[in-house]
């Protein structure tokens, strides 16, 4: 960290800020401290500066005051600056503290903690509330987002800037990854996992990946701006639409080992007696054949599926293969 | 202040700060310390900074004048710096995003604050806030009788009281009964749990939601003992323990999904997409389970005696459909 280099940033800022007309690159280095005397020295400093005020969201205005002026001077409205006011009661300051702690140790904690601080500093108290790891929120609720996939971060970025990204993904029951070229919609996270959803280019079709399975960086592969979110696009629909096949319910009859299956019996239909001591005859309701053959295998020995027949059979198949 | 501070994120505090004290006319040097997290002497670093600045065209003047004597921070001049910058659009995604999971969250019964927070941060926020429309977060309700658990859980949590829970666990397929001290509702990984003071564990513990089979708000005192320490979440639910039994187990491509569930002790990739990872459980109980579920998809290598009991179990099981 440079102290100088924060001076000479401040100084722009207000400098700028306290300015209607565009001041001239030189107006402006006669006006700082801490420019250098060297034209081209001064020109890529203050290029770079520029760039920094940008990247901090400071509403840099380029323009003319008169329409034959050579060169470009430069302003920030306050206007544009200003965070606008923004009064708070007592309940909304209280959730603000809490969401600020969702993002905590994850890909957006450094901007939750800049949004709370802006905030604060606009006169919000919310300091007894966002509490810290001595002292966990008092609301008696901790959510939290985590993101572990390396790729949430540049796929953040390019939805945000809209830019086309390309990587190279591994598809449920793929063995080999495949490179792909996406323009990013919208990042979901659903029941903890993290999507993305977008035009795949290669196969011109709405594609949403998973971003656990994709392998190696993800790389931009065009510039901001150059992505365009269809009209009325609800990203967390695509990626709901995803699992959501609509089946019809059916009924399944299975024969429970007494005080075995307490997870399947909670959403039995009816519960009783079978003819065999020892056992319970259980109806339950399901959907996909695939998923509930699955969950009563798990049971083992102590639940044997009477009824659908497929259902029966799905069940035998995965016990036989787990002997074969 | 860390050696990781860069001088654009001093600027960013820099230009916090004035806003800070001018919205509160006067304020003590070690509160404003702590709300920047920073110490008293970089807080006073920043505003010597900030006292110094001037510009010197077309005439030399100081936009900034302040004082911290007898450690109370006033602002007497502030020009333009008097309201902080905008929200960027990383920054105003964060909270919004953040915003509207709280709004998920099942027994939330902050919706209404909630609601106004959004739109008053949406305003504020401008055009900023328009790229977190691009982010969206579902958790994951199992069904009605977790909504309601989630409010009955923070209602004890805010009357202090002690909770009675049928519990089902997994490992044993057991419904277990116990009587648990609430701390608190816990989303992590989209999902809902209790974290409490188990009674029958004398020990704190996570429930998830899903697997509770009943619940009761007691009319007795919820009353944790002094040593039950928060369980740190962003550590991860999965904790391993030196007790804990390594399993390997070879996924083929339909099994694959083992390895993005659990947490695995190290994965590797074999022949036609196939995998090895190891998992360390404190309960092969868990394990065999899943070998049973995944079938021909997943298969126990070691332990032998894990090897041993799957096979059992899926020939005993096999038993009861030979009619």
């Amino acid at each position: 960290m440079s102290k100088r280099k924060t001076e000479r940033l401040l100084g722009l800022v207000v400098c700028l800020l306290s300015t209607r007309r565009y001041l001239s690159a030189d107006q402006i280095r006669a006006a700082v401290p801490g420019y250098p005397e060297q034209d081209d020295l001064f020109k890529r400093m203050f290029e770079r500066d520029k760039e920094d005020l940008r990247e901090l969201g400071v509403p840099l205005e380029t323009g003319l005051n008169h329409p034959f002026d050579d060169d470009p001077g430069y302003r920030i409205r306050q206007q544009a600056y200003e965070l606008p006011e923004l009064r708070l009661e007592a309940d909304e300051a209280a959730v603000l503290g809490l969401a600020a702690r969702v993002w905590r140790r994850a890909e957006l904690a450094g901007a939750a903690a800049g949004a709370l601080l802006k905030l604060r500093a606009a006169g919000i108290d919310t300091a007894s509330l966002d509490g810290t790891d001595e002292h966990p929120s008092a609301q008696g609720i901790e959510p939290r987002l985590g993101t572990p996939e390396p790729a949430f971060g540049p796929l953040w970025e390019a939805v945000r800037d809209r830019r086309p990204v390309t990587f190279s993904y591994r598809g449920a029951g793929r063995s080999e990854p495949q490179r792909r070229e996406l323009e990013p919609w919208g990042v979901v996270n659903r029941y903890g996992r993290w999507y993305v959803a977008g035009r795949d280019r290669g196969r011109d079709a709405t594609r949403v990946f998973r971003l656990s399975r994709i392998a190696g960086p993800v790389k931009f592969c065009g510039p901001a701006g150059s992505v365009t979110v269809p009209d009325g696009t609800d990203v967390r629909e695509l990626v709901s639409d995803r699992d959501s096949v609509p089946a019809p319910e059916r009924t399944a009859v299975l024969r429970v080992r007494t005080g075995a299956g307490a997870d399947l019996r909670r959403h039995a239909v009816s519960v009783r007696d079978d003819t065999e001591p020892g056992w319970d005859l259980v109806t339950t309701r399901f959907t996909d054949v695939g998923w509930f053959a699955d969950s009563a295998a798990e049971f083992g020995p102590d639940v044997v599926v009477l009824d659908p027949p497929d259902l029966r059979e799905a069940v035998i198949r995965r016990l036989k293969g787990v002997l074969a | 202040m860390t050696a990781s501070v860069t001088s654009t994120e001093r600027l960013q505090r820099l230009l916090a700060l004035v806003p800070y004290v001018v919205s509160r006319k006067s304020v003590g040097l070690a509160e404003t310390a702590a709300a920047f997290g920073v110490t008293e002497r970089e807080l006073v670093d920043d505003l010597n900074l900030l006292w110094c600045v001037e510009l010197r065209a077309p005439d030399p003047y100081c936009p900034i004048d302040l004082s911290y004597e007898g450690g109370e921070i006033v602002v007497s001049q502030a020009e333009s710096m008097a309201r902080p910058l905008r929200l960027a659009v990383d920054e105003a995604s964060a909270l919004l995003v953040a915003l509207r999971m709280l709004a998920e969250v099942p027994g939330e019964k902050d919706r209404p604050a909630l609601s106004r927070l959004i739109a008053k941060l949406e305003a504020a926020a401008g055009e900023a806030a328009s790229a977190s429309a691009q982010v969206a977060v579902q958790v994951d309700i199992p069904d009605a009788g977790a909504e309601a658990y989630a409010a009955q859980i923070r209602a004890a949590v805010t009357a202090g009281r002690r909770l009675h829970l049928r519990y089902y666990v997994p490992a044993r397929d057991e419904a277990t009964e116990r009587d648990v001290d609430p701390m608190r509702l816990h989303i992590v990984e989209g999902r809902p749990y209790l974290e409490g003071w188990c009674l029958r564990a004398e020990a704190m513990r996570l429930f998830r939601l899903d697997r509770v089979l009943s619940l009761e708000v007691l009319d007795v005192p919820s009353a944790p003992p002094e040593q039950a320490e928060p369980v740190d979440v962003d550590q991860g639910l999965f904790r391993p323990s030196p007790d804990d039994v390594p399993v390997v187990l070879e996924l083929t491509v339909a099994g694959r999904w083992v390895a993005e569930y659990y947490s695995c002790e190290s994965v590797s990739d074999l022949e036609d997409g196939r995998l090895r990872v190891v998992l360390r459980t404190p309960n092969t109980g868990l394990v065999r389970r899943l070998a049973l579920r995944l079938g021909e998809d997943g298969r126990v290598i070691s332990p032998s005696s894990l090897v041993a009991e799957v096979r059992e179990a899926a020939t005993a099981a096999l038993a009861n459909y030979v009619v």
